[in-house]
Formats: structure tokens, C-alpha cells, sequence
């Protein structure tokens, strides 16, 4: 609770800093383009954020994105299938990757890095090899479709609410009922705590891992479908690159810990839209792009130090109020 | 700046051998504490070149923190050593190996990834110009592993050699420092009797080369046949010596054990139910040749006695579920249950308190209140799925009243109560899934005495209640003090089961230590 008022306290300042030194940053449209990509990174964040829970990690995050974001219009407009086919056939994909990651991990014991290192490159070279390394998009054809994408709501003036942002609310809200209010997420936070402890009380460890696994899967695949929609134009090759290093920072940012059982949604989708704003404000300012992953870079190592410094001061406190 | 001046007593008259100016090496008055307990309250021993030495003791009788003492592990907080009548303070364990002092510990320290000799030499490789001198490491590694009957080539990968041959590669690494006094502590313990033989014949070699050799062994047999000399502690105390020709079981049993014998027992007798539990021929993977047997029956409590390793957690752990046994069944209320994981363990009502409470029983991090719940959570949950949180606080607020929970509230961490408060929630959250059988593993293993009454009072409450309660333990006093009925194992058998008044510490000793009744 304190780190997420922490970020979101950090979120603030920046938002400040960035509106008094360019006038332009809380125009509607920045605003809107701001939120929209920030829903987004927020989405994929949040599955990863129930891998990491379990102490487990997903690097195949952004190739799942790619992977999805060519299939569809390769699906939708060169093999003519319906969108109403295709788009739960992809989803379909990223679920059974996330079965597939699972499996591995728990039943053939191997290393979720190395499992999802694999998985990172695999989907890549899938994407690449499927299309023929061209250029995918929905062309003029299928404008009612992108629309699920790129939709928005008026709110007051011309300010207005992306569509994306609606999704990624919902899935918060299921993902945070999920971890607080049932069994399951009860079990992957203790998963993540002790995973001994956890098996000797009789949670089933495995399946619970394997479940975490499948549900960041297929969010990074229904990520993938939003911005497929939104961009309608996919390289093969580069489409999703890096992803899932903006979801493990948001997550990281956001309160996860990588060892495992720690973290709230909340903080993760404050944690994605820090990391969406700062990319923004660093475009807004005119601090030269190369500079950009600096900027996120710093921040996250300070962010992280500053969560530390914070336990180091609370554990020195208690210890001296016990000693007292 | 205060100079130091050296005692003249203690300089050694040039020409003159070590051996005759004090013994090769002496430990007087040694004194260790630790937080709560006296591990030594002042032992004195004295060992000399070219002897075999046991040291014996019944588990926590100090013996391996003398060991830590004499090797540099741990300093003493009080006593005196002394190398060749010189008095001599280690202050880590290159001090002592300085010295000749070599210690081998149970768990072997050695990278397995790394091949032989580089395990020999690990931290004193020999180098030609800066660069690892491979030769070298080779030549002297061949000496060394003949020394000790190991015929395999220093290249080999250590990780391939078996548990006896990684313990022979081990007492090479000692000689390489030209160990004068080698401390092994239970070298035989994962040994076959194959390897246990080619041991015996290094140990003996040793011997005539002038080597001393300390050995911590449990088992008596063992001693027997190989000691010159026994030492045996008792509550960290020096109790005596037995010459060789002085040697028998019965009269170690009796020193280790010292006082008179017990025999009485605090548990008031009462007539216990119908069987509700029973194991058939169940074989674990630790001991494959060993299949187990026994039965509980309601409103028993039965002790599980046994020395470290005899195979009691396995056997908890194959009843329990976490491991697949190799062989048996398990018979619960007359059926027959497979249980292949805790899950079904616990639907099929059995409950386990494991011994490794930080790690395999509580998680630490979380509330008192999680953790009570942690196990049943699923089967107060609504539609299966979501959390009865009214439940879980009346569950969690129930089992800190029944047990005398001492925590400010449900909602700390466990990991900031004592150890006695935290056993107490591993005991509420299994008795929230209401067991018909607890299997309880050293349940009162590091909790300070007060609590571990308080243990004792709830056992016997629940068995009171019609639970069957097997506990094991490696403390006699408490499976004497504690059981209707007894079952004590010895390298993965169980090897007698004692009534109430059978039990004395002798009889469990003999039965522990792979004898048989008297």
C-alpha cells in the first residue's frame, strides 16, 4: 500500500514537472495518446505480474505480442477466416503457450527464465517465418475492427477516454479479485513466499504455477490483439520487442518483488503508466529520444534503491524501538 | 604500544620433538553457549599422534560443537587449547589447519562440478607464472589418492565419484595439508558397507602413520570395531573415558545415558480405541531395503524414537504424500487411501507438523491469520472459490484461543513470533482441517521449555479428544515422558516397538543403535 502511494505520489511530480516545462504535455491529445499506450503496457503488466508472484518470470512476452499481432491480420485478411474465429483461435495460442511454459516448469522442472528465454526467441522466428517476414496489417477493409482499438469515449471538451483504457480496468479489477478475494490468489502469494510450506498445507503448487503461467500468456495475447488493432501495421522481425522488459519494470515499479509474493495490481498499472509517462514526458521535453531508456532506466533503479532504503529504515527503527 | 612477551615455558627448546613437551592436542575447561542453551560447560580432553578416538553422545550432548571448537569453526567462550603444549586461539578454520587440525564435516565441502584435483587443492592451487600449474596438481593428487585407496584419475569429476569415494577425496584434501589431527564427524553416515570397510582401512592407515584420528559415529558397532578410546559427553559435559579392552555396548549406552535409568512416565494409562490408521510394508527411497509397518489407534500417542537419520522424516514425508514411496500402503479407517500428495493426505484426515518449521511449515512473511487458514481455505471458501473472510478470521481467532497463541495480533507476521508461538499456528492450521491422525516431526525442537509443556498439555488434549498422535523425536526423556507406546527405527527399520513400561532410555538406545532388547 505505502509503495503504490509511493509511485503514485512519484507519477504526480513527474505529471507536474512535465506540464510546467512544456505547456503542451496535458493537451487532450497527449493526454489521450499517454493513456491509450499506458493501458496497454498496464495489460501485459499485469499478467506478468502473476508469474512473478509465484517467483517465476515470462521473458516471451513481447515475441507472444508479435506472434499474435501477425497471425490475426495474416489470419483475418490472407486466409479470409472470420475475425470472429480468428480472434479466439489466437487467444487460444497464447493460453497454450502459457500451458506449454507451465508444463515445462513444473513437470520438467527446468528454469522459468530459461523456459521463457526459449519461448522468446521460438515465437519470434514463428512470426518471421508464418508471414514471410513481410509487413502485416488489416488494410482499409476491416476499419470497424481497429475500432475496437482505437475507440473514444468524449469525456469533457476535447478531452477523451481510449477504449484500451476500459479493458485494462477490467482486467485489473478481475486480475485484483482474482489475487485478493479467492483461494487461488491466496495460494499464488504463498507460492511465491514458500513454496514448501505452501505444498505441505496441500496446495496443489504445480497446477497453481501452471495457472500463472497460462493467465500471463493470455493477456500478452489479448495485448497483442489491441495493439494489432491499434497500429495496423506489424513487422514481423521487431512488432512487441522488449515488451516483456516494460512489464517486468512496471511490475518491479509497481511493488513486485522477483523473488516472489509481493505485489498489488494496483501498483502495477501505476507502475506501467509511470514508466508510459516518463517515455512521454522524455519525447515532450525534447531530451533527445537515444536518451530515453536512460531516463526509464534511472528511474527504476531509483525507485527500487528508494523501496529498499525505506525497509532498511523501518527494520533499524524497529530494531532500536526492541533494544530500547 | 604493549610488547608481548612470551611466556619461556611455552617456547620450545630447539631439537627437541613436539610430542615431548605436551600432547598433540589438548582442549581444557572448554566452555560454549549458545543463545538459551550451554552446548560445553567445560570439557577437557586430551588426544595424542596415532590413536583413534570416538567421541559419543546422545544427539545435543555437545559433541559436534566441541568438534567446531577444536577445528577453528567457532571459537570457545571459555578454556584453553593447546598444539604441542603450546597454547594456541584459532580464529578461523586456516588457523587450525596452520596447525594440522582438519575437520570433515558431515555435509562434505567439496564442488562437485570441479574435478578431483582441483578439489584437493581448492583455494591452494600451485601456480608456474600466475597460471594454475596443472601438472603439479596432477602429480600430487595421484600421491595423495593413493594414500587413501582411491584408485580413480584426478580428472575425474568429483560430482561422478560415489558418497565414499567423495569422502575419501576429502581425507586426500586433509593429508595435502599435512593434517596431523583429522576430525570426521558421522563419516559413515551415508556410507554402503563397502565403502564403510575401505574407510575403516584409510582410518587405520592413518593410524600408523601418526595421525590422530577424532570420530564422531551414533553407531556402536561401528566403534567397537575401530576406536582405541572412547570419549562420551553428556549435556555438554565430559562424563568419561572407555579404554578399548573396556569397550562393550551396554557399558557406552549406560555413560551416554548417565543418570539412573527412567522408567516412569508422566502420561496417565488409559485404554486406546479401534485402529484407525495403519502402514503395510511402506518403503521409502532413502532405504530401499527397509519396509515399514506399524498402526495407530485412536486416542494413542506414539512415539517415533530414533537417531538423526534413522529414517523417521522419510518415512513421515512417503505417509504424508510429498514422496512417492517405493513400495506399501497406507490403511486408513480400515480402507485403503493412495496418497500421492499432501492434498489427499489431508482429505484422507491426516495431518503433518513437519520439523522444519520455518521452512516446510509456516511462511513466514504472512499473518498468523494466513497461515492458520492456509490449509482448509479452500474448503471454507464460497463456491470453492472465494476467500470466507468472516470464516477465516472466526477460524484463525478460535485456534489462537484454544492454543494460548501468544501474538499481538492475527494479522503479524509469523516470522516475528517465538518458536514455541509459531509451532502453536502449525498446530492450528492442522487442527482446523481436523485430522483423525497427526503426525508430528521433533514438534518441540527449538522451543524454549514453557512452550514446550504447553506442546506436550495439547497432544495429549487431542488424543484425549479420540486423535491418534505419532510423534517423532529424538529427545528419549520426551518419548518416554509422552507415549503410550513406541517405535523406535534404526537405519530406515523400525527395529522394536516398546509398551509404556518397557520404555527406559537403555532399551530405546539399544533398539536406536541397531541392537536388539536385552
Amino acid at each position: 500500500m505505502k509503495r503504490t502511494l509511493g509511485i503514485l505520489c512519484i507519477l504526480i511530480v513527474v505529471v507536474i514537472v512535465s506540464r510546467i516545462a512544456e505547456p503542451n504535455f496535458l493537451i487532450s491529445r497527449n493526454v489521450s495518446n499517454v493513456t491509450q499506450w499506458s493501458a496497454y503496457f498496464a495489460i501485459l503488466s499485469i499478467g506478468a505480474m502473476f508469474v512473478i508472484i509465484t517467483g517465476g518470470i515470462d521473458l516471451s512476452i513481447g515475441s507472444v505480442v508479435g506472434l499474435v499481432g501477425c497471425l490475426l491480420p495474416l489470419l483475418i485478411v490472407k486466409h479470409n477466416w472470420s475475425p470472429s474465429v480468428a480472434i479466439p483461435f489466437v487467444i487460444g495460442i497464447s493460453a497454450t503457450i502459457g500451458v506449454i511454459h507451465g508444463l515445462l516448469i513444473t513437470r520438467a522442472k527446468l528454469q522459468p527464465f530459461v523456459v521463457t528465454l526459449c519461448g522468446l526467441m521460438i515465437y519470434r522466428g514463428m512470426a518471421r517465418w508464418i508471414t514471410g517476414d513481410n509487413n502485416q496489417g488489416f488494410g482499409n477493409k476491416f476499419d470497424y475492427l481497429l475500432e475496437i482499438s482505437r475507440w473514444k469515449i468524449p469525456l469533457y471538451k476535447d478531452y477523451v477516454l481510449p477504449i484500451p483504457v476500459v479493458y485494462m480496468l477490467v482486467i485489473a479489477i478481475i486480475a485484483a479479485i482474482f489475487l485478493n478475494q479467492t483461494v487461488w490468489g491466496r495460494y499464488l502469494y504463498a507460492i511465491g513466499r514458500n513454496e514448501q510450506a505452501a505444498h505441505f498445507s496441500g496446495i496443489n503448487t504445480n497446477r497453481m504455477k501452471l495457472i500463472a503461467y497460462v493467465i500471463c500468456s493470455t493477456i500478452a495475447g489479448l495485448g497483442g490483439i489491441l495493439l494489432a488493432f491499434d497500429l495496423n501495421s506489424m513487422q514481423p522481425s521487431s512488432h512487441g520487442n522488449a515488451y516483456e522488459l516494460y512489464a517486468i519494470a512496471a511490475a518491479v515499479l509497481g511493488g513486485c518483488s522477483l523473488r516472489g509474493g509481493e505485489g498489488s495490481v494496483a501498483g502495477v498499472v501505476i507502475g506501467a503508466v509511470l514508466l508510459r509517462t516518463l517515455y512521454n514526458a522524455n519525447n515532450m521535453l525534447g531530451i533527445p529520444t537515444t536518451l530515453e531508456f536512460v531516463t526509464i532506466g534511472t528511474v527504476l533503479l531509483l525507485g527500487v534503491l528508494a523501496d529498499e532504503g525505506v525497509k532498511w529504515y523501518a527494520h533499524r527503527r524497529k530494531l532500536a524501538r526492541s533494544t530500547a | 604500544m604493549a610488547s608481548v612477551t612470551v611466556p619461556t615455558s611455552l617456547i620450545r627448546p630447539p631439537g627437541v620433538p613436539a610430542s615431548t613437551i605436551g600432547p598433540l592436542l589438548s582442549a581444557t575447561g572448554i566452555v560454549k553457549e549458545f543463545p538459551g542453551c550451554k552446548a560445553l560447560a567445560g570439557v577437557s580432553v586430551v588426544f595424542e599422534p596415532g590413536e583413534i578416538v570416538a567421541i559419543l553422545g546422545e544427539n545435543g550432548a555437545g559433541k559436534s560443537t566441541l568438534m567446531k571448537i577444536l577445528a577453528g569453526v567457532q571459537p570457545p567462550d571459555g578454556g584453553e587449547l593447546r598444539v604441542d603444549g603450546e597454547v594456541v586461539a584459532f580464529n578461523d578454520v586456516s588457523d587450525a589447519m596452520e596447525r594440522g587440525i582438519v575437520l570433515i564435516h558431515q555435509e562434505l565441502n567439496l564442488a562437485e562440478n570441479l574435478d578431483v584435483g582441483a578439489n584437493i587443492f581448492l583455494g591452494r592451487e600451485p601456480t608456474r607464472y600466475g597460471m594454475l600449474d596443472r601438472a603439479t596438481i596432477r602429480r600430487k593428487s595421484r600421491e595423495l589418492l593413493d594414500r587413501v585407496g582411491l584408485t580413480c584419475s584426478p580428472d575425474t569429476i568429483l560430482g561422478e565419484l560415489s558418497t565414499g569415494q567423495q569422502q575419501l577425496v576429502e581425507i586426500a584434501k586433509a593429508l595435502s595439508i599435512s593434517a596431523r589431527v583429522l576430525i570426521m564427524d558421522e563419516p559413515t553416515a551415508s556410507l554402503s558397507h563397502h565403502e564403510t570397510q575401505l574407510l575403516y582401512e584409510v582410518v587405520r592407515k592413518l593410524k600408523s602413520e601418526g595421525v590422530c584420528v577424532i570420530y564422531i559415529s551414533h553407531r556402536l558397532s561401528e566403534i567397537i570395531e575401530l576406536a582405541d578410546r572412547v570419549v562420551v559427553l553428556r549435556d555438554g559435559q565430559y562424563v568419561g573415558e572407555i579404554k578399548r579392552v573396556e569397550l562393550t555396548r551396554e557399558k557406552m549406552v549406560s555413560m551416554m545415558i548417565g543418570r539412573a535409568l527412567t522408567t516412569g512416565s508422566e502420561r496417565v494409562a488409559h485404554t486406546p480405541g479401534n485402529e484407525v490408521f495403519r502402514i503395510e510394508g511402506l518403503v521409502t527411497e532413502a532405504f530401499p531395503q527397509a519396509a515399514s509397518t506399524f498402526n495407530l489407534r485412536a486416542g494413542e500417542i506414539v512415539g517415533m524414537a530414533g537417531l538423526v537419520g534413522a529414517g523417521r522424516t522419510e518415512l513421515l514425508r512417503a505417509i504424508f504424500g510429498i514422496d512417492r514411496p517405493l513400495a506399501g500402503r497406507v490403511v486408513i479407517a480400515g480402507q485403503t487411501k493412495p496418497i500421492h500428495s499432501p492434498r489427499e493426505a489431508i482429505n484422507a484426515g491426516l495431518a503433518l507438523v513437519p520439523e522444519d518449521r520455518k521452512g516446510e511449515g509456516l511462511i513466514l512473511e504472512m499473518p498468523v491469520r494466513h497461515n492458520h487458514t492456509l490449509a482448509t481455505l479452500g474448503r471454507t471458501a464460497h463456491a470453492g472459490a472465494f476467500i470466507n473472510r468472516p470464516r477465516e478470521v472466526a477460524d484463525s481467532r478460535e485456534m489462537v484461543a484454544a492454543l494460548g497463541t501468544r501474538t499481538a495480533s492475527d494479522l503479524l507476521a509469523v516470522q516475528f513470533l517465538s518458536g514455541g508461538n509459531q509451532q502453536k499456528v502449525v498446530l492450528g492450521k492442522w487442527l482446523l482441517s481436523q485430522p483423525k491422525v497427526l503426525l508430528l516431526d521433533e514438534p518441540t525442537r527449538g522451543v524454549d521449555v514453557g512452550a514446550k509443556q504447553e506442546i506436550y498439555r495439547i497432544m495429549e488434549e487431542l488424543a484425549a479428544k479420540g486423535l491418534a498422535v505419532l510423534f517423532v523425536s529424538s529427545d528419549l526423556e520426551e518419548v518416554i515422558r509422552m507415549s503410550d507406546r513406541a517405535l523406535v527405527m534404526h537405519e530406515g527399520r523400525i527395529t522394536g516397538e516398546l509398551q509404556r513400561h518397557q520404555l527406559n532410555e537403555a532399551a530405546i538406545m539399544a533398539l536406536a543403535t541397531g541392537g536388539s532388547l536385552a
